[in-house]
C-alpha cells in the first residue's frame, strides 16, 4: 500500500513538472519572454527597467538554469506579478479560489445525486418508457455544449421569465445565484454518472449471486440496493476522476458565461488581457488540483476494492 | 411490466411481426436519423462553397440582426448576425471548419495513439511501462488552460488549434489498442508467423494490427463528438478559430451579447453543434454495441 501511494505521488510530481516545463518553454519559444511579463508598454520602456527585468527572469543564464530557478520560485509560492493588476498571482488566486471551489462542489453533489440514482432506476426498469427518457437525457447531457446550454438557460430563465439572475455570485452564499451555474455545470457529470451506473448495474443484475439472492427469496429493494448497487459502485467511482477534471475545465467556461468571480473567469480575463504570468500560475494550480484529485481517488479506490493490486 | 423486466434480467424477447414494422422499432434498432444528420453535415461541409446562399464573411450593415425566416424583409433564412452576415451561410461554413479540424486531429491522433499502443503492447517491459505512464500523466493534464497559454503566446490560429487537438486526440487510443495486442500476440497465428520467419514489423502490421481495427473504429467514433466539442469550446473562449472565419464556437461567442435582441445569432449555431455531436455520439454508441460491447467501460 505504502509503495503504491509512493508510486502514485511520484507520477503526480512528474506530471506537474511536465506541465511546468510546457508552460515555461511556451514562454521561451517565441523571442524575448520579457514581452509577456511587461505587457503593452514594452516598446517605449526605459532600458534600465528592461535590463532589470532581464535579471529578474535570469535571462543572462542558460535556459535549463532559467527553468530550474523559475521552478524554485514557484515551489516557494512566487508565481510573479500579474501584468494587468500588478498584484501577486498567488494572492489573486487565493482570493478567487473559494468561489470556484464552492461552485464545483455544489455542481459535483448535484451531478452525483441526480446521476447515480437515475442510473440505478434506469437499470432496474430496463426497457420501459422511463428508461428511454433517462437514456435520452444522458445522451443529451453528454452531447450538449455547456456554453450553449448556459446561454439557452439564461435566455429562458433570466431574460424571458426573469426567475433567476443571469450571473454573478453576489455577497455571501445566495442559493438563487447558484442555481443556473451549478445546474449547467452539473449537467454533463449527471449524464455520465447515469450512463456508467446503468451499465454497471445491468451487468451486476445479470450475475449469478443476484439470481441466487432472488432464488433465496430476498425482496426487490434489498436486492437492488444491498446486493447489486454496492457492487456496481466502482465504475462510477472511477469515473469521478474524469468528472472532476470535467468540472474544473467546465468552471472556465461556465464562469466566463455567468460572470462568476472565480478562477475560470480569471483565466479568460487573463487570456483577453494577454496576462501570461497569471495564466501560467493558474495552469500550474489547476495541474496541481488535477494531480491531487487523481491521487486521492486512487487511494479511495484501492481502499474500497481490495481486489486492486498495489503494484 | 413483464416478469423479465421486474427481474432486471437482460433478456430481450424476440420482436413480433407487428413490432418489426413500427417506425419506432426501426429507429430504435438502426441509427437512421443520426446517419442522415451526419450525411447532411458532411455534404454541407464538403460543398460549403456551392451550398451556402451568401458569403459567410461579407458584412452588410442594413441587415444587422435581421430576423430569421425572411420576416420584415430580412434577406436571410436564419437571420443576420450583429454585422449583418448571413447566419445560415456561416453555419454551413462552420460545419466545414469543424469537420476539417476534427478530421486532421483525429487522423493524426489515431496514427500516434495506435502506433504507441501497438508498440507498448508488443514490446512490453520498459517501453510498455513508459508509454502507459505517459498516457496516465497525459489524462490528468490541464489542457484547456495550456491551450489558453498557447493562445497568448502564438495567437489563436488554425495551426495552434490543430496541434492542441492532436495533443488531446491521441491519448484515447493506446490503452485499448495495447490491451488487444496483449491478447493477440499470444495467439497461435502470431507464433506461427514468428516461426516461419516473419519480421517484427510484418507481424505487427500484417498479423496484429488488423485485429485492433474494431477497437480503433469504436474509439474514433466515440472521440469524434468530443473533438468537435473541444474545438467549439476553444473557439468560444477565444482561443480557437480566429474571428472572421466562421466556426460554431465563435459564432455562439459573438452572439451571446445579443441574446435579448437577436437570440438566433447564438442559438442556431449552438443547435447545429449540439445536433451534430448528439448524432455522432449516438452513432458511436451504436457502433460500439455492435462491434465491441466490452468497450462500454469507456462511458
Amino acid at each position: 500500500m505504502g509503495q503504491f501511494i509512493a508510486r502514485r505521488v511520484l507520477l503526480g510530481i512528474i506530471a506537474l513538472m511536465l506541465a511546468m516545463l510546457i508552460v515555461f518553454s511556451l514562454s521561451r519559444v517565441k523571442g524575448d519572454p520579457r514581452y509577456f511579463f511587461i505587457g503593452e508598454d514594452s516598446l517605449g520602456i526605459d532600458p534600465a527597467v528592461w535590463e532589470e527585468w532581464g535579471r529578474r527572469l535570469n535571462l543572462d543564464k542558460p535556459v535549463p538554469i532559467q527553468f530550474a530557478l523559475w521552478m524554485g520560485d514557484i515551489l516557494t509560492g512566487d508565481f510573479g506579478d500579474s501584468v494587468t493588476t500588478q498584484r501577486r498571482v498567488l494572492d489573486i488566486i487565493r482570493e478567487k479560489a473559494p468561489n470556484t471551489i464552492q461552485l464545483g462542489i455544489v455542481a459535483w453533489l448535484l451531478g452525483t445525486f441526480v446521476g447515480v440514482p437515475l442510473g440505478v432506476f434506469s437499470a432496474t426498469n430496463r426497457g420501459n418508457t422511463l428508461d428511454y427518457i433517462f437514456r435520452g437525457f444522458a445522451l443529451f447531457g453528454q452531447s450538449v455544449p455547456i456554453f450553449w446550454l448556459a446561454l439557452v438557460l439564461i435566455f429562458v430563465f433570466a431574460v424571458n421569465l426573469g426567475w433567476l439572475p443571469s450571473g454573478t455570485k453576489g455577497e455571501g452564499v445566495a442559493i438563487r445565484n447558484f442555481v443556473l451555474p451549478a445546474v449547467t455545470l452539473a449537467w454533463f457529470p449527471a449524464a455520465s454518472y447515469l450512463r456508467i451506473t446503468r451499465t454497471a448495474m445491468l451487468e451486476i443484475l445479470d450475475s449469478e449471486f443476484i439470481k441466487f439472492a432472488r432464488a433465496k427469496g430476498v425482496a426487490q429493494a434489498p436486492v437492488r440496493w444491498k446486493h447489486a448497487f454496492r457492487n456496481a459502485i466502482i465504475p462510477p467511482l472511477t469515473l469521478s476522476v474524469f468528472v472532476l477534471f470535467g468540472l474544473l475545465n467546465g468552471t472556465i467556461i461556465i464562469e466566463s458565461v455567468f460572470a462568476w468571480p472565480g478562477l475560470g473567469r480569471l483565466a479568460i480575463d487573463a487570456l483577453w488581457a494577454t496576462d501570461y504570468p497569471l495564466l501560467a500560475g493558474l495552469t500550474i494550480i489547476y495541474g496541481l488540483a488535477f494531480v491531487v484529485m487523481i491521487l486521492s481517488l486512487d487511494i479511495i479506490y484501492a481502499v474500497l476494492d481490495p481486489r486492486i493490486k498495489y503494484n | 411490466m413483464n416478469a423479465e423486466q421486474t427481474a432486471g434480467v437482460a433478456v430481450q424477447s424476440a420482436p413480433t411481426q407487428r413490432q418489426r414494422l413500427t417506425l419506432w422499432y426501426i429507429l430504435r434498432r438502426w441509427p437512421i436519423l443520426p446517419v442522415i444528420l451526419i450525411a447532411i453535415l458532411v455534404t454541407l461541409g464538403l460543398g460549403a462553397n456551392w451550398i451556402a446562399p451568401n458569403d459567410p464573411i461579407d458584412q452588410s450593415l442594413p441587415d444587422r440582426n435581421a430576423r430569421p425566416l425572411y420576416q420584415d424583409d430580412s434577406p436571410y433564412l436564419f437571420g443576420g448576425d450583429h454585422v449583418g452576415r448571413d447566419v445560415l451561410s456561416r453555419v454551413i461554413h462552420g460545419a466545414r471548419v469543424s469537420l476539417s479540424v476534427m478530421a486532421v486531429a483525429l487522423s493524426a491522433g489515431m496514427l500516434i495513439g495506435t502506433g504507441l499502443g501497438l508498440w507498448a503492447g508488443y514490446a512490453g517491459g520498459f517501453v510498455d511501462e513508459v508509454i502507459m505512464r505517459i498516457v496516465d500523466i497525459w489524462m490528468g493534464f490541464p489542457f484547456l488552460l495550456l491551450a489558453l497559454v498557447a493562445a497568448i503566446i502564438f495567437g489563436a490560429s488554425f495551426s495552434t488549434i490543430m496541434v492542441l487537438m492532436i495533443l488531446v486526440a491521441w491519448v484515447s487510443f493506446p490503452r485499448n489498442v495495447r490491451a488487444d495486442v496483449l491478447v493477440l500476440k499470444e495467439s497461435n497465428f502470431v507464433a506461427f508467423a514468428r516461426i516461419s520467419g516473419a519480421s517484427t514489423t510484418r507481424i505487427l502490421f500484417r498479423h496484429i494490427f488488423p485485429g485492433t481495427i474494431g477497437t480503433i473504429t469504436v474509439i474514433s467514433s466515440l472521440s469524434v463528438g468530443n473533438l468537435i466539442l473541444y474545438e467549439a469550446t476553444l473557439s468560444f473562449l477565444g482561443a480557437g478559430i480566429p474571428a472572421p472565419t466562421p466556426s460554431w464556437g465563435n459564432m455562439v461567442a459573438e452572439g451571446r451579447d445579443y441574446l435579448q435582441t437577436a437570440w438566433w445569432t447564438s442559438v442556431i449555431p449552438g443547435t447545429a453543434l449540439f445536433l451534430t455531436v448528439m448524432a455522432l455520439n449516438f452513432f458511436g454508441d451504436w457502433l460500439r454495441d455492435r462491434l465491441d460491447p466490452r468497450l462500454r467501460q469507456l462511458g
